[in-house]
């Protein structure tokens, strides 16, 4: 049997989804970390522009720059995460197109922070 | 019995109804380097690989990275960082509630768009002062 209530009256008075606000803090709270991470970012890839492998191996090897460097990946990864999912939300209406794309999301953001991060690692660690 | 999820319900214009401003561009410019940014983590998560592979994987990064179309992506990816930084920037003002002022409004978006153009170039000069091209 089909419901008769209309979408509006459905959700009416049952609120927001709670996580609104969660999200809006998480994506201005990365954001502005992201100001000055970036900025290292800049200084780094200026820093070894042009330079061999032992150079810029070595500049990552120091614990300062390999920190910063997954603080980046980490606050980044989660940032555009958060963006990215606002994205999907507007643009995609599909019920089953969006779970999936949100889902895929997620999964991107894991695997390229996790992969840049096992990366800065094993340089830091040294081998 | 009326189907009134069917109801045709007015739909609210469209981009394309509207005068362009530029602040309506620089919110849009904002998305797509901030989707820009998101597929230029692979670009990062490469030369990361590389670096770690050892100075053969890092010389073929180095290679592609160094040619006319790695160049023109770690451009964009500067330009596109910078230019969604500053962004982030205004949007931090409006978020204290201040500069929704229309001059000031206006100034903002002409300093992004100047601001990010400069800094960008600022940051290929160093970089090119770095190879001792410059």
């Amino acid at each position: 049997m089909s419901d008769m209530r209309t979408p509006m009256s459905r959700v009416r008075g049952l609120g927001s989804a709670k996580s609104g606000s969660g999200h809006f803090i998480a994506q201005r709270a990365t954001a502005v970390a992201l100001v000055p991470l970036s900025l290292f970012l800049f200084a780094l890839l200026v820093a070894l522009t042009g330079a061999d492998w032992q150079t810029a191996h070595d500049a990552l090897t120091n614990p300062v720059v390999g920190v910063l460097l997954l603080m980046f990946i980490g606050v980044g990864v989660v940032h555009m995460r958060l963006g990215m999912q606002v994205v999907i939300e507007d643009y995609v209406t599909s019920h089953g197109t969006r779970l999936l794309a949100l889902l895929a999301n997620t999964f991107f953001s894991i695997l390229v922070g996790l992969t840049c991060a096992y990366a800065v690692l094993k340089i830091g660690f040294g081998s | 019995m009326a189907d009134t999820q069917q109801a045709a319900r007015p739909l609210s214009p469209h981009l394309q109804i509207y005068r362009r401003t530029l602040t309506m561009m620089l919110s849009i410019i904002h998305r797509i380097t901030g989707v820009g940014l998101y597929a230029g983590t692979l670009f990062l998560a490469a030369w990361l690989i590389a670096l770690a592979s050892g100075p053969a994987a890092y010389g073929v990064f180095m290679e592609l990275a160094g040619s006319l179309i790695g160049r023109f992506i770690m451009f964009g990816y500067t330009w596109a960082l910078i230019h969604h930084m500053l962004g982030g920037l205004r949007h931090f003002v409006w978020d204290t509630g201040r500069g929704f002022n229309l001059t000031v409004v206006e100034l903002m978006a002409w300093a992004h768009v100047l601001g990010s153009a400069g800094l960008t170039v600022f940051v290929w000069w160093l970089g090119y002062k770095m190879l001792g091209v410059m």
